[in-house]
């Protein structure tokens, strides 16, 4: 089966003042129609940049793809005319970024600037397009719609003005949506309605989606399959459910970890770092007092510069777990296995690493961390 | 985690009925007051010695004006702001300067508060001018440089411009300056919403250490509500310019009795896929409809009745006082600005 969207070995470099950047160093990942894909990562992890290079749309120079491949559908998006692709980016991939003031224009009313989508990819007439667009506006709730139509973007709020982005990416139903830190900017009661609207719409349009974050919260309510970014990399993918609860990279561990979280109080090391088991009880709390929580487990040094990237594995100088091997030798992505049942122990026995540069495993877990057995089992 | 206790002398900060009117104007020459955003209204809390009180709330409601009166960068419209017995909302000259020394603050973004053409040494060495008197005598680089390894960064760094460190680097580098002088109290504005995650652990940490060392109280505004209950030994929510509810963290976050509290909590996305299994409930969530109104017209009566589910004709013309509800025992039992303050059956930890 082809899969909607498949990104195999991408990479991006930046040419600075300062050399070559290789922003995107060797990425891949996958996703069908109906699901979500979650890519996590911090800033400068390349995240947001590979959603450039899928969409076409890097700023290039400085920006230039230097490999890989990128598949709609089974077909090569990097090496199709860019005539074929413009109107696949139209009406079968669109994206929503985080900063809907600036993506949006200014000196058009919301009502035109989406009329304007059917008029050009669907040759609509301006009236026709104008009735469409009210009704788009009315189908991601915009209160009104039809008298805000004529309202220009900065008349609406944040919320409003990223459902317009969502109300314009949706126009042509695409069967792809990439949406680049769509709430990163709003307010967290605005940012659940958002966020269900955009859930609401894949399921009714069974439309596959890309959800570029760095909030660990979203990303868990949202996503069938994560792919954690670090350094240009993926350095792990896995089921929602399978990460949350057994991480199989020491950097995906050290996120989980450092993360207050709501509804805990305490906030102690929660599930133990690197030699506990993750099942350590909670710290309880007296109801009446005024604690303030503890010390949080926190990943040691910054994110290094994609100028300087560290030999071996680029996450060591910040691992708990780095041996010698991982100052040497670059970890490929490991295939992680473990045995029936998300919980069960993994069998340690088993040639595990036949997988290795396979793309994903088996059951859709990979992980590039020479010691993910022992992380998975930490 | 050592047990703070209040200092039985009284709070360090009290706060009283603060309010902050910002003047809408029209016309250029002939300016014509218009009406007024009230950014900030009758806002009452106290801070005590070696706590920290955590002020959430979304855009727009008010936290960082707050923020910008404690510290006498702004002037309150009405209300007091005493510290240790002091009102300082009418202080000025030397006397609002000696007050200022001991309330110091950590901004948002370590990228714009910071000067790019000054050197760290001087960054952290700029409250001593400013205030010699509380120079520590004779070698000033010297304290400059134990002050950067109190805050984790290379004493040997001194001469270093803010672009050559990080983002985490640069806000330890705002907090040095923030306890040059040796303040008793720190307002933190979002100091570590501009960070990435496993660099705003490092920085919270910090926070707290540097609490115990020097016996510091926060007052830390933020709206990440996970990071406020983290650090926080009490939280007051705000509202439009009100606070809606206060009390500890687990009162606020565990026991919510206001209506915005509990719509504010529940759409905290949690990073579990599915938080306690053995719960027997789920987490249910309260969407919220609309937007926050403007806090140039704010509603009458209860600021939170156009979005509140529970509101009846008694919100719109009553303003729902800070106070403990009747009726309500137990960790419930804690101040809600709410007609029908109660606890929500399920939510629950």
């Amino acid at each position: 089966m082809t899969r909607l969207l498949e990104v195999r070995d991408l990479r991006v470099q930046f040419r600075t003042r300062d050399g070559i950047a290789e922003a995107v160093g060797g990425v891949s990942y996958g996703v069908d129609a109906g699901r979500t894909l979650a890519v996590l990562g911090e800033s400068g992890s390349g995240k947001s940049v590979t959603a450039q290079a899928v969409m076409g749309i890097l700023d290039s120079p400085p920006g230039r793809i230097t490999g890989g491949e990128v598949l709609f559908r089974g077909r090569d998006l990097l090496t199709m005319r860019a005539e074929q692709r413009r109107r696949i980016r139209g009406a079968a991939m669109a994206m929503i970024f985080q900063d809907a003031l600036s993506a949006l224009n200014p000196v058009i009313t919301v009502g035109a600037q989406l009329a304007e989508m059917y008029e050009v990819h669907r040759g609509m007439s301006r009236g026709d397009a104008q009735r469409r667009a009210v009704e788009l506006m009315d189908r991601v709730r915009i209160p009104a719609a039809g008298q805000r139509a004529g309202d220009y973007p900065h008349q609406f709020s944040g919320g409003m003005r990223q459902r317009i982005m969502i109300a314009m990416a949706m126009a042509l139903e695409p069967d792809l949506i990439i949406a680049d830190e769509p709430t990163t900017a709003l307010d967290v009661t605005v940012q659940a309605q958002v966020m269900d609207l955009l859930a609401e719409l894949r399921r009714e349009y069974a439309m596959g989606l890309v959800l570029i974050t760095h909030d660990l919260g979203v990303v868990a309510d949202v996503a069938d399959t994560i792919a954690v970014m670090y350094a240009g990399r993926i350095v792990e993918t896995a089921p929602v459910r399978d990460l949350y609860r057994r991480p199989a990279h020491p950097y995906t561990r050290g996120l989980l970890d450092s993360v207050p979280r709501v509804d805990h109080g305490g906030g102690q090391a929660r599930r133990g770092h690197a030699d506990h088991g993750r099942h350590g009880g909670h710290e309880s709390h007296g109801v009446h007092g005024a604690h303030r929580g503890g010390k949080l487990y926190a990943i040691r040094g910054a994110p290094p510069s994609p100028l300087t990237m560290p030999s071996g594995c680029p996450f060591h100088p910040r691992c708990p777990r780095a041996q010698e091997v991982c100052r040497v030798e670059r970890p490929p992505l490991y295939e992680v296995t473990t045995d029936a049942g998300t919980d069960a122990v993994a069998n340690t026995g088993a040639d595990t690493e036949s997988g290795i540069g396979s793309g994903i495993g088996s059951d859709g877990r990979t992980s590039a961390c020479h010691f993910w057995k022992e992380e998975l089992h930490a | 985690m050592p047990d703070r206790m209040p200092d039985p002398d009284g709070p360090v900060l009290e706060v009283r009925d603060l309010a902050k009117l910002y003047p809408l104007t029209q016309g250029v020459v002939f300016k014509r007051r218009t009406g007024a955003v009230r950014a900030v209204d009758t806002v009452s809390f106290a801070l005590r010695r070696g706590e920290t009180l955590g002020i959430v709330g979304e855009s727009g409601c008010g936290k960082s004006t707050v923020a910008r009166l404690l510290v006498s960068l702004e002037r309150p419209t009405a209300g007091t702001i005493h510290y240790r017995g002091e009102d300082i909302t009418r202080l000025s000259g030397r006397a609002l300067r000696a007050v200022r020394r001991n309330i110091q603050m950590v901004f948002q973004d370590p990228y714009t508060s910071l000067n790019p053409r000054m050197t760290v040494g001087d960054i952290v060495a700029e409250p001593f001018e400013i205030h010699p008197e509380a120079t520590p005598n004779g070698n000033r680089r010297r304290a400059v440089q134990d002050l950067l390894d109190v805050v984790g960064l290379n004493p040997e760094h001194i001469n270093r411009y803010p672009h050559q460190f990080s983002g985490g680097q640069r806000q330890r580098i705002g907090i040095a300056r923030g306890l040059a002088l040796r303040p008793e109290v720190i307002v933190a504005d979002e100091p570590v919403s501009a960070l990435d995650v496993s660099v705003q652990a490092q920085v919270i940490n910090l926070m707290e250490s540097l609490q115990d060392e020097f016996n510091l109280s926060y007052i830390f505004i933020a709206h990440d509500l996970s990071v406020v209950r983290h650090i926080s030994n009490r939280v007051a929510v705000m509202y439009l310019g009100r606070i809606a509810e206060t009390g500890t963290g687990p009162e606020i976050y565990d026991h919510p009795t206001h209506p915005y509290t509990q719509a504010l909590l529940s759409a905290v996305p949690v990073p579990d896929p599915d938080p306690e299994p053995e719960s027997r409930e789920p987490r249910t969530r309260i969407l919220l409809t609309g937007d926050v109104p403007s806090p140039a017209n704010p509603p009458s009566g209860c600021r939170f009745r156009t979005r509140c589910w529970k509101a009846q004709d008694r919100c719109a013309v009553e303003v729902p006082v800070l106070a403990v509800p009747t009726g309500l025992a137990g960790p419930g039992a804690h101040a809600s600005a709410c007609h029908f303050a109660e606890e929500r059956a399920e939510v629950r930890e």
